[in-house]
């Protein structure tokens, strides 16, 4: 398999170039993206960034990351080159200025690629709410590849990348990466910069890796990580919780099962849990009742960010303007023309929940259950290390399955967003395959903070299989 | 939630909507209230939320030069322009 470490030895030992690899991930995007659908462009300049990568490891360039072909999620600014977040509204709009994780991995030497399909603005659970049409799964081409970065998962598992970026607000990495069976790693809240992230809601975002291995995926993370201080909610180094070994997991028995899990799935995740208990983990039946209400407080949290977020699509400075009789006309023609349903749908409940009169009744109660949420998962931790569950309570579904059913499709990201809620670090990691042969997993969350032992666990999980 | 309803918060958020999306979006909205009333369940402390180790940081307000290529791509991503200035319907 071509890992980061094997792909950097191979440059090292001059089997191949960086040019060479990335013509043989265009050759796999030429052949294969017009059935999935996941790359939206391949950036003209790759061969360029290409050459200077191989010419930085001629001359003794160490970073793993050199060399190394990423694909990025279309909400992440790459300055000069298109990003539209998967809108009519950005259709064609150039960034001004690049992400701080962008920053990061072209000074280390890797070549962004191209651009991933996603849901529009990051909302969905599918990619099927994407301007540019549905992402199929490389499993299954009747199926979803999961979402909201749907692309950015698929572009790893059918070798159109090494690794991509994607970003996560409720399971947007991690669920994705679930169905396409790749590893999905989401950090502690404020421990990767946001700063050049087209923001869905503020308070949840993050950016993070989507790789093949956990190994590469703690790679990508440590290259993308750290303070940046033009993110204002970037956690700084000192302000770090120490690191501690995971030896014990909690698994929430109750809320898993009473979720409506694919039996599968749970027969799966129950066979996991005995294996690890094998292995030497201490595993405890935990309770946490507040946290089946994160799907809840989170389609009431998200919705008011998105409304506020998106207020600046008006057809004014930049994107789609639409023709109007009046200013007012022009605001309400650039929304209907350049949003879908999807985006409308949650603007117009986020006007809502904001609205005086229901403001108390759902946004402020909301900010209540979320710090209800924070505690629980603290007093969790004072006996756990990390809890256990699936990533996603089915395996990838049909395409089209749940789209007339919102409710539906929003629990698809029941067990992944309590860690948004709460901000802490979490991994989907593929876990074997269902009797039709799509990919299953597990899902870890542990204490904020303590990201390198999630990749460290991950890394004994995989031993195990 | 009505059509009316949904006109009104259309209104308030500057989208227009279609006759047939005011219908399904008022029949989305009552499913998902449905499914985020939930929340009135937990039994939650009348006070202010707390939001965690993160706070926000603030810098001061200070202009910033920027080079010209810079200055000159972010004027090209605007919509309708005159020189160097940003075109807009007018306000009164």
């Amino acid at each position: 398999m071509l890992t980061i470490p094997q792909v950097g030895a191979d440059l090292r030992a001059k089997k191949y170039s960086a040019v060479d690899l990335c013509m043989q991930c265009v050759k796999n995007i030429e052949e294969k993206n017009s059935e999935l659908n996941a790359v939206l462009e391949i950036f003209s300049d790759w061969e360029i960034q290409a050459r200077e990568a191989d010419e930085k490891i001629s001359k003794g360039e160490t970073s793993p990351m050199c060399g190394i072909p990423v694909i990025i999620k279309d909400n992440i600014l790459f300055i000069d080159h298109h990003v539209s977040a998967a809108s009519k509204i950005l259709e064609n709009y150039t960034a001004t200025y690049s992400a701080t994780v962008i920053e990061k991995l072209r000074d280390a030497g890797a070549i962004i690629l191209g651009r991933a399909n996603m849901d529009e603005f990051a909302m969905g659970s599918s990619t099927e709410n994407s301007a540019y049409g549905v992402v199929k799964n490389p499993y299954d081409l009747e199926r979803v590849a999961g979402g909201s970065s749907g692309g950015s998962a698929v572009c790893v598992s059918s070798g159109f990348c090494i690794a991509s970026l994607g970003t996560d607000t409720a399971g947007s990495i991690r669920q994705p990466a679930s169905f396409c069976g790749v590893v999905g790693f989401k950090s502690s809240y404020g421990l990767t910069s946001r700063y050049g992230a087209i923001a869905m809601g503020n308070s949840l975002d993050q950016i993070g890796p989507i790789a093949k291995t956990v190994e590469d995926a703690e790679i990508v993370q440590g290259c993308i990580g750290g303070y940046d201080k033009k993110d204002a909610n970037s956690v700084k180094e000192e302000l770090k919780p120490k690191e501690k070994e995971i030896k014990v997991l909690g698994v929430p028995w109750n809320e898993i099962r009473k979720e409506g899990v694919n039996i599968e799935v749970l027969e799966n995740f129950e066979n996991t849990v005995k294996k690890l208990e094998n292995a030497g983990y201490k595993i405890v039946d935990i309770s946490m009742p507040n946290m089946s209400y994160s799907l809840a407080a989170y389609y009431i949290l998200m919705p008011a960010e998105v409304s506020t977020n998106l207020s600046r699509f008006d057809g004014i400075r930049y994107g789609l303007r639409a023709e109007g009789e009046n200013l007012f006309d022009v605001y309400a023609n650039t929304k209907a023309q350049g949003f879908g349903p999807e985006t409308r749908r949650r603007v117009i409940l986020g006007a809502y929940v904001l609205s005086h009169g229901y403001y108390d009744a759902y946004y402020r109660k909301a900010l209540l259950v979320r710090d209800l949420i924070k505690k629980e998962f603290n007093e969790a931790f004072k006996n756990v290390d990390a809890i256990l569950s699936p990533t996603a309570p089915t395996p990838a579904f049909k395409i089209g399955e749940k789209t007339k059913d919102p409710v539906a499709m929003y629990l698809s990201d029941i067990f992944t967003v309590p860690a948004n809620i709460a901000g802490l670090p979490a991994i989907s990691i593929p876990n074997g395959f269902n009797k039709d042969g799509l990919p299953l997993d597990i899902h870890l969350v542990a204490d904020f903070g303590q990201d390198k032992s999630v990749f460290s666990f991950g890394k004994s999980f995989e031993g195990l299989q | 939630m009505e059509k009316k309803d949904i006109e009104a918060l259309a209104k308030l958020a500057r989208v227009n909507l279609t006759e047939d999306e005011k219908t399904s979006f008022a029949q989305d909205m009552g499913s998902i209230l449905a499914y985020v009333d939930r929340i009135r369940e937990v039994a939650t402390e009348d006070r202010p939320a707390e939001i965690g180790q993160v706070h926000n940081i603030f810098r001061d307000d200070m202009p910033k030069e920027y080079d010209v290529k810079q200055v000159e791509n972010i004027k090209n991503q605007f919509p309708d322009r005159d020189g160097d200035y940003l075109k807009v319907k007018s306000i009164l």
